[in-house]
C-alpha cells in the first residue's frame, strides 16, 4: 500500500488535534506516515500520539534549520519525500503555516494543489465548500502528487494504535530555504482558550455588544462551554476585540459543531466565515435580522438579559 | 527602493459568489468586480514604504481586460505604474499557474521587495505569498502585521502573526513579503490622484509578451480539475423564540436537546 504523507501539526512538539483527524483520513487513502519537522528535542512529545492514531512510519527531523525559518524548510523536507516515497498524496491542515507550506510543496513537485478540503473520498476526490460554503465543489488532482490542505474538525478522530517505524530524514536545508530568519517569538496575552479554527464550539459577539468591555460576555458563555470567542467585522473594525479572532469572508472560517452568534445580525461577510457550522445558535433583538433565516436556534431578545441566563444554566447543567 | 505590489480584480466582496456553469470558474461577468479588499492593505503598505525611503511602486495583476479598473484604483492610490498581464489563453490558471506566470512578470522588474496581502476574497487561497517567494527564490516574509524595511543595511523584518501571539522574522532584500489586514489603514484616492492615475505608465502584456509556454497556461493546463459543482443545500431556518425572560434557559434546553451541553 502506497504511502499518505501526514504533516504533523504541533506546538513545540505538543501534536494538535487536526494531527488525529489527519491521519485518521490518511488511513482511508493508503498507509499513513507521519512527517514530524520541529526543534531538536520536541519529536519525543509526538512520539506516543503519532502512535495512538495509527501512523504507520514516521519521517522526523529535527532541526534549528527546519524550525527556525518560515515554510520554506519545511516544503523542502516533504518534496523531498514525495520525491523518494512516491506517496499517494500528501495531507497538511488548513492553518496559516502549513497552507504555505503545501503550496510550495506542490510548486516543486509540480503537482497539483486543493485547498480547504472538507473530505477526500479513496478515488481522491476532494469536497470543498466555496465562497463561504455556498457552493459545492468536488475536484481532483489532474497533475503529479496531490496536495490536499484539509480543514480542522472535517474528519472525527479515530484511534488506531500502531508501532511506527522511526525513520529519520537525510537531507541538508538549502540556504535559499533558509532566507526568512525567526529571531523571535512573543506570546502574547494567551487566553487559555481553543484555536477558534480548531474549537468544537465558538462563540461570537458582534456589533449588538456595543462596546468593548461587554466582550466579557461572550468570553464569559465561551469559558463556560469550553468555546472559542470570535467577533464579527463590525465587532473587529471598531476595536472591541483583536482582528485575528474575526470569523467571516476577511476573517477565518470556522466548523464547528456549535456555533452562537451573539448580537450578530449575519450579513454575507459574516455568514461566508461560519455557515458551514453544525449548528448555529443566535442571540438578536432584531427579528428581522438575516441570522435568524438560517440558524437553527434564534432567539429574539436582549443579549445582556439572555447571554448571563443561558451562562448560568449552562453552568448549573454541566454540575 | 523599487516596490512591486500585486493586485487582484474580484466578484464585490458583498455579491453572491457563483462559478460560471460551463467551465466551473469563477463568474466574474454577471458580477461587479473590485479590487480585492485585502489588496488594498498591500498597496497602501508599498506606499508607506516609498514614501519613507524614497522609490517607485509597480502594480502587478494578472486577471482579464476589464481588470484596469482595478489597476487604475491601485495609481489612483499613488502606485507609480503597472504592468497588466491579460490574455484569453490565462483563464482558468489555478494559484500555482497564477504564481509562475506573475513571478514571471516580477522578475523583469527587479524588485527589492515584493508586497501581497493574504489571500483573495474570491478563491481564500492564501499561498501567494508563498508561492511567489518560491517560484523568485526569496525569503518568505508572510501573515505580516508589521514590516520594518533598513535599505541601508539590505534588511527586512516583520512581526509574522502566531496562533498566541507573533514571531519576528528578519530576511535580506530582496524578498516577498505578505501583509494581513490590519496592518494599515489604506487610503482613499484623492480626485488629484483619480486625475494623475489616467497618465500614469501601464504596460499590457500578453502570455507571448512574458514568455509563458502556451501549453502551461490556462484551464488545461491547471494542476486540479473541478469534477462536480452544487449550490449547497440552503440551510433551513429553525425555531425561532421571542424571549420571554426565559430566553437563556431556553436555548439551555435546546442545547441540551441537541446533547450539545
Amino acid at each position: 500500500m502506497a504511502e499518505v504523507l501526514v504533516l504533523v501539526e504541533h506546538a513545540d512538539g505538543e501534536p494538535k488535534k487536526v494531527t488525529g483527524e489527519l491521519l485518521t483520513l490518511a488511513r482511508s487513502l493508503g498507509e499513513p506516515a507521519a512527517v514530524f519537522t520541529g526543534a531538536p528535542g520536541t519529536y519525543a512529545k509526538a512520539k506516543a500520539y503519532l502512535a495512538e492514531y495509527g501512523a504507520a512510519k514516521v519521517y522526523v527531523v529535527e532541526s534549528d534549520d527546519v524550525a527556525g525559518y518560515v515554510a520554506a524548510p519545511t516544503a523542502e523536507v516533504l518534496a523531498k519525500l514525495v520525491g523518494d516515497a512516491s506517496p499517494t498524496a500528501v495531507l497538511v491542515a488548513a492553518t496559516a503555516d502549513s497552507r504555505e507550506i503545501a503550496a510550495r510543496v506542490a510548486a516543486k513537485t509540480d503537482s497539483g494543489l486543493i485547498w480547504d478540503a472538507t473530505a477526500v473520498s479513496p478515488e481522491l476526490v476532494a469536497t470543498q465548500g466555496v465562497f463561504g460554503g455556498s457552493t459545492i465543489v468536488q475536484s481532483k488532482v489532474t497533475k503529479g502528487t496531490p496536495v490536499f490542505v484539509v480543514r480542522p474538525n472535517s474528519t472525527a478522530p479515530v484511534a488506531a494504535p500502531s508501532t511506527p517505524a522511526e525513520t529519520p530524514v537525510d537531507i541538508a536545508i538549502s540556504d535559499v530555504a533558509k532566507g526568512a530568519k525567526i529571531v523571535d517569538r512573543v506570546a502574547e496575552a494567551k487566553s487559555g482558550r481553543p484555536d477558534l479554527t480548531e474549537a468544537q464550539v465558538v462563540v461570537s459577539g458582534g456589533r449588538g455588544l456595543g462596546a468593548a468591555e461587554h466582550f466579557a460576555l461572550v468570553e464569559k458563555l465561551a469559558d463556560t462551554l469550553g468555546a472559542a470567542v470570535g467577533a464579527s467585522r463590525a465587532a473587529t473594525d471598531a476595536g472591541w476585540y483583536p482582528h485575528q479572532n474575526q470569523v467571516g469572508q476577511t476573517g477565518k472560517t470556522v466548523s464547528p459543531q456549535l456555533y452562537i452568534a451573539v448580537g450578530i445580525s449575519g450579513a454575507i461577510q459574516h455568514r461566508a466565515g461560519m455557515q458551514t457550522s453544525k449548528t448555529i445558535v443566535a442571540i438578536n433583538k432584531d427579528p428581522e435580522a438575516p441570522i435568524f433565516e438560517f440558524a437553527d436556534y434564534g432567539l429574539v431578545g436582549d443579549l445582556f438579559n439572555v447571554v448571563p441566563q443561558l451562562t448560568d444554566e449552562v453552568e448549573k447543567r454541566k454540575g | 527602493m523599487n516596490i512591486v505590489v500585486t493586485v487582484k480584480q474580484v466578484p464585490d466582496t458583498w455579491a453572491e459568489k457563483k462559478l460560471d456553469a460551463a467551465d466551473k470558474t469563477v463568474d466574474r461577468v454577471s458580477v461587479d468586480n473590485v479590487m480585492n479588499e485585502m489588496d488594498e492593505y498591500g498597496v497602501e503598505e508599498a506606499l508607506k514604504i516609498k514614501e519613507a525611503h524614497g522609490g517607485e511602486v509597480t502594480v502587478v495583476t494578472m486577471g482579464p481586460a476589464k481588470a484596469v479598473e482595478t489597476i487604475r484604483k491601485a495609481l489612483s492610490m499613488g502606485a507609480d505604474k503597472a504592468v497588466h498581464l491579460t490574455d484569453d489563453s490565462l483563464h482558468g490558471s489555478d494559484a500555482l499557474q497564477t504564481s509562475a506566470a506573475l513571478a514571471k512578470v516580477i522578475a523583469t522588474l527587479s524588485p527589492d521587495l515584493v508586497i501581497t496581502a493574504t489571500e483573495a476574497s474570491d478563491a481564500r487561497g492564501g499561498v501567494m505569498g508563498a508561492l511567489l517567494a518560491e517560484r523568485l527564490g526569496l525569503p518568505q516574509l508572510t501573515q505580516a502585521r508589521k514590516v520594518t524595511v533598513d535599505p541601508g543595511a539590505g534588511k527586512v523584518s516583520i512581526e509574522r502573526l502566531a496562533d498566541n501571539g507573533y514571531a519576528l522574522v528578519e530576511a535580506s532584500l530582496p524578498a516577498v513579503v505578505g501583509v494581513v489586514e490590519k496592518i494599515n489603514q489604506p487610503r482613499y484616492p484623492s480626485f488629484k490622484g483619480i486625475m494623475a492615475a489616467k497618465k500614469k505608465p501601464l504596460t499590457t502584456l500578453s502570455a507571448g509578451d512574458a514568455g509563458l509556454d502556451a501549453g502551461s497556461v490556462g484551464l488545461a493546463g491547471a494542476g486540479s480539475a473541478v469534477v462536480d459543482a452544487q449550490p449547497a443545500p440552503p440551510r433551513q431556518s429553525g425555531t425561532i423564540v421571542k424571549d420571554e425572560g426565559d430566553g437563556g434557559t431556553k436555548i439551555a434546553d435546546f442545547l441540551a436537546a441537541q446533547k450539545l451541553i
